[in-house]
């Protein structure tokens, strides 16, 4: 709340001289448009599976998945400003989920849901523990936790070791329809992230949790509580990544331990949400798709591949914090999704002028 | 009998870990910030020393000498070229940027050196391999001692930097308040630049001595950085002597979870770190949001 009283102290001055009225809004008609558009995009996607190829639907798969790591690494270092390096704990520990229940004799896509749970639930547990930690500590700390959680899975025969194992109980499926279905699940799952990162920044969550991005002594001075906010958004990127690491093994059917406990992924997730657009809401998908392209592209080239995609992470890093996204975001005339304000102030002329935050 | 001799290999391993860690804690220390390349940079120091043996046909703990203050300018350029405008761009900007450069040099020296294991124990002779035999199962390395000793000589040298030279002087306002040090004529730029080049040079001695002692490859850098940093953490932050106590845990937990089973080594300096950290003295980071700056680096 506190960010639209600023707003509006701040655009008074602005509505006084211009001698117009002055109105906060969530959305103009163009953002309305362009927020039915996406969403009716979001669902067409469903029926992909009917009109292309499998190998566009397993591409189209592995697109989503790389989207909600982008927006679940987003939620944790854009929003809560906690960049760990140990995402990938998550990742292993729902794809190694679905293989231990699936072994159980759960149905493998009810494994998949299953273990996105389980996930959340060890984001649960770790929590008191790893938020205790700050900026560098808290990196470190989570990739010793993916590190402790790799060896584990390496000591368990059960789970294959250091060999990798196999997600059985997919291959009775015509690979058609197991590509098809598992394609819905991924597509689900991204949607519903979106959907839950969405209402979390519209309703008052939002306002505390990007005052707290943006200066955190400032926002506990007019009571935001930072800890449970983060303890929300880390329960939240835990769900997210043990959901893609699960989708992922639905994806590939096979996983190791050493790649998929790998640092690599939050090599991927800091690219994505950096060129994209570090705590946008909109940025982790345009990063994602320009990840996606070029790791088509280039992957390739191997070690050269890996230097160039650190190169371009550290240059946006250090030139354009805000990503890709804040280049058109400052000249659209319109949001995808409306999660901030927007002042508009209507001049005698009836010339609109407008201001926005997100 | 071997459980004591686990402990004091333990002691000597931590002696290792303590030189890694050193660097870490000093960058955090002044700076305030995890620089997550620091094991890559150690890695990129062990790969220099190795060209420079493989070239001269010398012992790397020779090649050390000319290694360091090549080391001790790349430290410097670093933080002027990278770290430097990373500071400015709020508390995530350096995490990140560091991360990237983690990325860059690991692949940078997988493209130059290609991904083969390799170790300077040979070039080394006979200090990597003798050892003092104090009784029939309990013996000492001439390396073990060697890195030991380093390492306090390291850690010792710094703390008395910190505590007696002008530069220390500097470094010690500059941790505590740099808007307040740079009004008296200490610019923190110049400070943390120098903290840098000193931080980059101990990790390389620490990736020189990993090198001789075992074995290392172009992705060996992540793992020493998550030892130095489960040292730093189990050593309490900000203290350098702490941060020698927490090498050696780490190290004698190390080496007390291979007896078990060699596989348990580094989980058991894991779960140790992980104990810490849910312990009473994890507590502490807590309490730490504005207090931490007037922290006093010792």
């Amino acid at each position: 709340m506190s960010e639209r009283s600023e707003l509006i102290s701040w655009l008074g001055a602005a509505a006084r001289a211009g001698a117009g009225t002055l109105t906060v809004v969530r959305s103009s008609f163009a953002t309305r448009v362009a927020s039915t558009v996406s969403v009716a995009f979001g669902v067409a996607l469903f029926a992909v599976p009917f009109g292309f190829q499998t190998g566009v639907v397993q591409q189209l798969t592995t697109l989503c998945t790389l989207l909600i790591l982008a927006m679940m690494w987003n939620v944790l270092a854009g929003y809560g400003g906690l960049v760990s390096v140990g995402q990938q704990a998550f990742i292993g520990f729902g794809a190694y989920a679905t293989v231990f229940l699936a072994q159980q004799g759960v149905a493998p896509y009810v494994a998949v849901v299953l273990a996105a749970l389980l996930s959340a639930l060890l984001a649960v547990v770790l929590a008191p523990v790893v938020l205790r930690l700050r900026g560098g500590q808290f990196a470190v700390g989570m990739w010793v936790v993916a590190e402790t959680l790799a060896l584990l899975v390496t000591l368990d025969q059960n789970l294959g070791g250091g060999t990798g194992v196999s997600l059985r109980g997919l291959n009775t499926l015509a690979p058609d329809w197991r590509r098809a279905y598992t394609y819905w699940l991924t597509l689900a799952f991204t949607l519903l992230l979106f959907a839950l990162v969405f209402l979390l920044l519209r309703r008052r969550t939002g306002a505390a949790i990007r005052a707290i991005r943006d200066d955190e002594e400032a926002a506990a001075s007019l009571g935001v509580r930072a800890l449970p906010l983060r303890f929300m958004l880390f329960v939240l990127a835990g769900f997210g990544c043990g959901a893609a690491g699960a989708l992922i093994l639905a994806n590939t059917l096979f996983i190791q331990p050493q790649s998929i406990f790998g640092v690599q992924w939050t090599a991927y997730m800091l690219f994505m949400v950096l060129v994209g657009g570090l705590g946008t809401y909109e940025g982790p998908v345009v990063g994602a798709l320009v990840f996606f392209a070029l790791q088509d592209w280039f992957a390739q080239y191997g070690a050269g591949y890996l230097i160039g995609l650190g190169v371009v992470a550290v240059g946006f890093a250090l030139f354009l914090p805000r990503g890709l996204w804040s280049l058109a975001e400052d000249r659209l005339p319109f949001r995808l999704l409306p999660v901030g304000y927007a002042a508009v102030v209507a001049a005698p002329t009836g010339r609109r002028a407008g201001a926005t935050t997100s | 009998m071997t459980w004591v001799n686990a402990i004091v290999q333990g002691i000597f391993l931590g002696g290792l870990y303590a030189l890694f860690a050193c660097g870490l804690s000093l960058i955090f220390g002044v700076m305030r910030i995890i620089n997550l390349a620091h094991g890559d940079l150690a890695v990129l120091g062990a790969f220099l020393v190795w060209s420079l043996t493989e070239r001269l046909g010398i012992s790397p703990l020779l090649a050390v000498l000319p290694a360091l203050p090549v080391m001790l300018a790349v430290g410097y350029l670093l933080h002027r070229t990278v770290l430097a405008r990373s500071l400015r761009g709020g508390p995530l900007t350096p995490l990140l940027t560091t991360f990237g450069l983690a990325v860059v040099i690991q692949n940078g020296l997988l493209q130059v050196y290609s991904p083969d294991v390799r170790s300077l124990g040979g070039p080394a002779g006979g200090v990597a391999t003798g050892s003092w035999r104090i009784t029939s199962q309990l013996s000492a390395s001439y390396l073990g001692v060697l890195i030991l000793a380093v390492a306090v000589l390291v850690l010792g040298g710094l703390q008395l930097v910190l505590r007696r030279t002008a530069f220390g002087r500097e470094m010690r306002a500059t941790a505590q308040d740099p808007d307040t040090a740079a009004l008296v004529g200490v610019p923190a730029q110049s400070v943390y630049a120098r903290a840098t080049a000193i931080a980059v040079a101990t990790a390389t001695l620490a990736g020189v001595f990993l090198a001789i002692r075992s074995t290392f490859d172009a992705s060996s850098g992540p793992t020493q950085l998550i030892f130095a940093f489960e040292a730093v953490v189990i050593g309490g932050l900000g203290s350098l002597w702490g941060t020698l106590w927490g090498g050696i845990v780490l190290g004698v937990a190390q080496t007390l979870g291979a007896m078990i089973d060699p596989q348990y080594s580094i989980l058991a300096g894991h779960l140790v770190f992980l104990a810490v950290l849910a312990g009473p003295r994890g507590r502490s980071f807590l309490a730490r949001p504005l207090r931490a700056r007037r922290q006093r680096l010792t």
